[in-house]
């Protein structure tokens, strides 16, 4: 499989895409569009994110996130000023594909951001392949997008679903645990997880006894707690998110299981559900690539910005998609505000080193995070920083040939 | 018979302002038409089991996505396949998957069959979705889009938006032409018999359950090949195109459009999309678009209210003296 | 795996299935009395849930939110009766799954309008706030053995309300033949608005005894609907009887599917439907 996927039709969708880029500075063909393209005139960029249903906090958190970047460079990135394009993609992954040539064909956006969602993410990433756009994923953690799906275009500023499990290998071998068992739901991003963490945890000679699936969305674990009391691993691992984990973590202490055996996760089994949890999550421990209460002087001026700008505390998506806007940023700057020289663009954003909230971090060959991963644990409401579970710690980027 | 007349006269016309309009270079637009037309031979095809047999499909999408998968694993990877062969074989496995799915929901009546239909579905939303071998919940790409020759000609190429959408404008008006052929032939006339008086058609004798089926079938295979060309269009499948909420939205496109007549879900195709398209866009509606689905609920609602022969039946009334009954159609 | 294991996995599944058919049992009464096919049942589990958060934060008590909030849903019940449903009784089942398809949409949104969208937790009551050892490791939480015997009240409750009452016989009577309950002078309107209300309490009710054990967030509704639906066709529509049935077997199919054959455990309840209905076309009970 080549950078490209062969066939003529890909390259021929690649040139369309550029050409219609390269179009911007020529004199417009089609007049409205034409004009705006123009340099010096707004650069448009598309949000799609979802802004209904489940995930409607994370596209809201990643959209202030974005907008403070932009709003901290006086509403302008290399020069130019911004203006918006906002797509509801409903996390719906079968419209994926037309949400995204909405943004592309409709409204001519010169930027694609988004989005939470995995499977939307991979019809995003068709597209995206076929028209050359340059992408930026605040979010979706789904490895095949910084693997197999890897492309110049195609950017990352969140984690890989391997990244996020992987550190606790480590972490679990120091806490002397031999053995494990995973527990998440059936779906692509719960398997990528338990496998970043097996692959981890067997480094590390420890042994993951037992993986155990519950299909999603379901959130009845009662038959699975009770044969992980069976089965009396040393720990438990565990990835669910949103309203699945904090049932999970409140089953996890009803079902007695809390304090006998340690419960460890990603980090988005406690990541905005601990005012839902009560005293339930107290003291589990997980892996992410932001934390609570960082030593990072940068993380500080942003809680302070957000918090004032948007009456709200962020969280990672926020920071997530602030580093979106940073990344854009360096990248416009190079080429001062002309996208148009898009090669140069994304040498400069490749070569970029992000002073982020979650401590500075810089891009893998697959253009996803090269992060510190920080070891939390909960404390009261908070995901408090225990220490960093893995210096730089990159996704293997299996598959990717670009 | 003049009335059927200035049918047709109008529908001429509308297919030809819809060939036409790929020639307006509007590329997103001309995608967009492209997937209504498709959702218009989806909802042609549930139209003829709810609102000609009178069985209420409530998972229909298992169809539409079973073709889009059958698809996507068919073809070789980097390799061109022919339409030739992976369109029928995609309305085959349809087919084939409707007539044993069939001869099971068409043993019960009414909401059981509303639900049975829906379970089936669910059950091949949960293999697609819990299994590797579809891609799982990520749901896979189809890279190479199948060819269109004649004798090593090239007919149509469906990487071009124009040709494509060219293309799916003639099969949806195929399927319309043949349902509207099979439903004045006698197995149509006794089908919708069998919706009046399901008693009484088996009292004269006819094979009701065998003709329940064969519409059921046929209705799947049609439904295989909207998922087909649905799957063609953008090259991804995902477990999501089997979804109860796909078989709910093209359910409400057959009921809004105006069901028992077959331009009404064609109707409803476009009304529905497209209305989801205009309350949804927020350079119209700024930050309220955010709220789009409490529109489109309100709208649904009403529909079921005050529209019970849908925007067909609304296009009747005005254009008709109101005492003359839809009977010939009904 | 030894005995007491099996043990446990069946109490977890007969508590399951009794929490399912806490949720259902308000669907498969407007489903069979009234004919009415209710998409938006899970709408009201969530409606139901968010009222408990809202109200137990706002007094501080699951007790007194409950109290509170059952009036509501019981008014929000019958308006939506007069004002929507009224006008669907006589048609087709399709204008009902219209019509209740876009009410999932309406509340939903209200929902998020309202509420906002985030995940929220609910108290167990201090009085229930504790769990019993069972092995070693493994407990089981009072309050879902609560939950448990009130969901078996609450069903002798229906029961008795449907067979023994006299209320219960008109609601009998009106089910089987609208206009000879009417023609006999009995207010079936009357009826039918009490009925569907009651519907609708009962699944805000799941929705809220339930809170504090699932939590409150955005979709809760959908998950659980199509399980109702199915619970309700196994046991037979309208079948207090069979949704009490279908709800153990299903409670105890998933709970032993996830263990044993992890791989499938999505598909089982539906093929299990599937085969309910080859084998009995109506489900498992008739209407009673």
């Amino acid at each position: 499989m080549k950078k490209n996927i062969p066939g003529g039709f890909d390259r021929r969708e690649f040139l369309k895409g550029s050409a219609a880029i390269a179009g911007a500075t020529a004199v417009g063909t089609l007049a409205p569009f034409g004009l705006a393209r123009a340099q010096g005139a707004k650069l448009r960029v598309g949000l799609m994110l979802p802004y209904t249903g489940t995930y409607t906090p994370l596209g809201v958190a990643i959209t202030n996130g974005f907008k403070l970047a932009v709003e901290e460079r006086g509403g302008k990135l290399g020069g130019r000023e911004i203006e918006y394009f906002v797509v509801d993609d409903e996390s719906n992954p079968a419209k994926a594909p037309e949400n995204t040539n909405k943004l592309i064909q409709r409204d001519k956006v010169d930027v694609l951001i988004g989005t939470v969602h995995s499977g939307v993410a991979m019809g995003m990433a068709k597209i995206v392949r076929e028209t050359g756009i340059l992408w930026i994923n605040p979010n979706a953690g789904a490895d095949e997008v910084t693997g197999p799906l890897c492309a110049p275009n195609i950017f990352r500023t969140s984690f890989s679903n391997w990244q996020t499990t992987h550190a606790l290998g480590k972490v679990l071998k120091a806490k002397g645990h031999k053995t494990a068992v995973f527990i998440t739901w059936k779906y692509a991003a719960g398997e990528q997880m338990m496998q970043g963490f097996k692959e981890g945890f067997e480094k590390e000679g420890g042994k993951l006894v037992k993986e155990l699936y519950t299909p999603f969305p379901q959130v009845e674990f009662q038959a699975l707690l009770t044969e992980i009391a069976n089965i009396k691993p040393d720990a438990v691992v565990a990835f669910f998110a949103g309203g699945g984990a904090a049932k999970f973590l409140k089953d996890y202490q009803a079902a007695g299981l809390k304090g006998k055996i340690p419960l460890y996760g990603s980090g988005f089994l406690t990541d905005g559900v601990l005012d839902a949890v009560g005293d339930a999550a107290e003291g589990v421990e997980t892996t992410l690539h932001y934390a609570d209460g960082l030593d990072v002087k940068k993380d500080r001026a942003f809680r302070l910005a957000y918090a004032k700008t948007y009456k709200l505390q962020p969280d990672v998506y926020a920071v997530q998609g602030y580093d979106a806007g940073q990344l854009l940023a360096t990248g416009l700057d190079a080429v001062k505000g002309d996208i148009s020289k898009k090669a140069d663009m994304i040498k400069a954003m490749e070569a970029a080193r992000i002073d982020s909230p979650r401590g500075q971090w810089t891009l893998s060959k697959a253009h996803n995070p090269v992060q510190d991963m920080y070891l939390r644990k909960v404390v009261g409401k908070e995901n408090k920083v225990q220490g960093v579970a893995w210096k730089a710690l990159a996704d293997p980027a299996r598959g990717c040939k670009a | 018979m003049n009335r059927s007349r200035v049918t047709n006269i109008l529908l001429i016309a509308a297919a030809i302002l819809l060939a036409l309009f790929p020639l307006a270079e509007s590329t997103f637009y001309t995608q967009l038409l492209t997937k209504v037309m498709i959702m218009a031979i989806f909802a042609m095809s549930l139209d003829l089991l709810v609102g000609y047999t009178g069985l209420v499909s409530f998972g229909h999408a298992a169809y539409f996505g079973l073709a889009g998968y059958a698809l996507a694993l068919m073809v070789p990877k980097y390799e061109v396949a022919s339409l030739w062969w992976t369109l029928p074989a995609a309305m085959g496995a349809c087919l084939l998957f409707a007539l044993v799915t069939g001869m099971l929901v068409l043993r019960t009546r009414g909401i059981f069959f509303i639900m049975v239909t829906l379970a089936f579905a669910q059950m091949l939303f949960f293999i697609f979705h819990d299994t590797k071998f579809g891609g799982g919940s990520d749901g896979i790409y189809i890279y190479v889009k199948p060819e269109l020759k004649v004798g090593g000609f090239e007919v149509a190429s469906l990487e071009r938006l124009d040709h494509f959408y060219w293309l799916v404008l003639l099969l949806m008006a195929a399927v319309f032409l043949l349902l509207r052929r099979v439903l004045g032939s006698t197995f149509g006339r006794a089908l919708v018999g069998i919706k009046m008086n399901e008693h009484r058609m088996r009292a004269l004798g006819f094979p009701v359950f065998r003709y329940q089926l064969a519409s059921f079938a046929l209705s799947g295979a049609l439904a295989g090949m909207a998922g087909y060309l649905a799957a063609v269009q953008y090259g991804f499948v995902n477990p999501e195109i089997l979804s109860w909420h796909q078989s709910g939205a093209v359910l409400m496109m057959v009921i809004l459009g105006g069901m028992g007549t077959l331009y009404g879900p064609v109707i409803g195709a476009f009304a529905f999309v497209l209305l989801q398209e205009v309350m949804s866009n927020q350079s119209w509606f700024g930050a309220s678009a955010r709220h789009w689905q409490l529109a489109m609920g309100i709208f649904v609602i009403l529909v079921a209210l005050y529209l019970p022969q849908g925007l067909a039946g609304l296009l009747q009334k005005v254009g008709r003296k109101p005492e003359i009954a839809e009977a010939a159609d009904e | 795996m030894d005995f007491a294991f099996i043990l446990i996995q069946l109490l977890n599944g007969l508590q399951y299935g009794l929490l399912l058919f806490l949720v259902a049992s308000g669907l498969t009464l407007i489903f069979g009395i009234m004919g009415i096919i209710n998409l938006a049942h899970g709408s009201f589990y969530m409606v139901g849930a968010y009222l408990a958060w809202s109200l137990s934060s706002m007094t501080g008590s699951l007790t007194t939110a409950i109290l509170l909030g059952i009036p509501l849903t019981v008014i929000l019940g019958m308006g939506l009766e007069r004002l929507l449903f009224r006008h669907l009784y006589q048609r087709d089942h399709l204008y009902q799954v219209l019509l209740t398809y876009g009410l999932i949409l309406v509340f939903e949104e209200l929902r998020s309008v309202i509420w906002g969208d985030d995940v929220h937790g609910v108290a167990v009551p201090a009085l229930l706030g504790y769990s019993i050892p069972l092995t070693e490791n493994l407990s089981y939480p009072v309050y879902r053995l609560a939950i448990s015997g009130v969901c078996l009240l609450l069903a002798a409750g229906l029961y008795f309300l449907i067979q023994k009452t006299r209320l219960g016989m008109m609601i009998r009577a009106g089910a089987s033949n609208r206009e000879m309950v009417q023609s006999l002078g009995i207010d079936i309107k009357l009826i039918y608005t009490l009925v569907f209300a009651l519907g609708i309490a009962l699944a805000a009710f799941a929705g809220m005894i339930n809170a504090p054990l699932s939590s409150v967030f955005p979709n809760m509704g959908s998950q659980v609907l199509i399980i109702c639906f199915v619970v309700v066709v196994i046991g037979g529509i309208g079948s207090v009887k069979g949704a009490m049935a279908a709800s153990l077997m299903i409670g105890l199919a998933e709970t032993f599917g996830q263990v044993l054959v992890p791989e499938v455990a999505g598909m089982i309840v539906y093929v299990l439907m599937a085969i309910v209905l080859v084998w009995r076309p109506e489900g498992l009970f008739k209407r009673a």
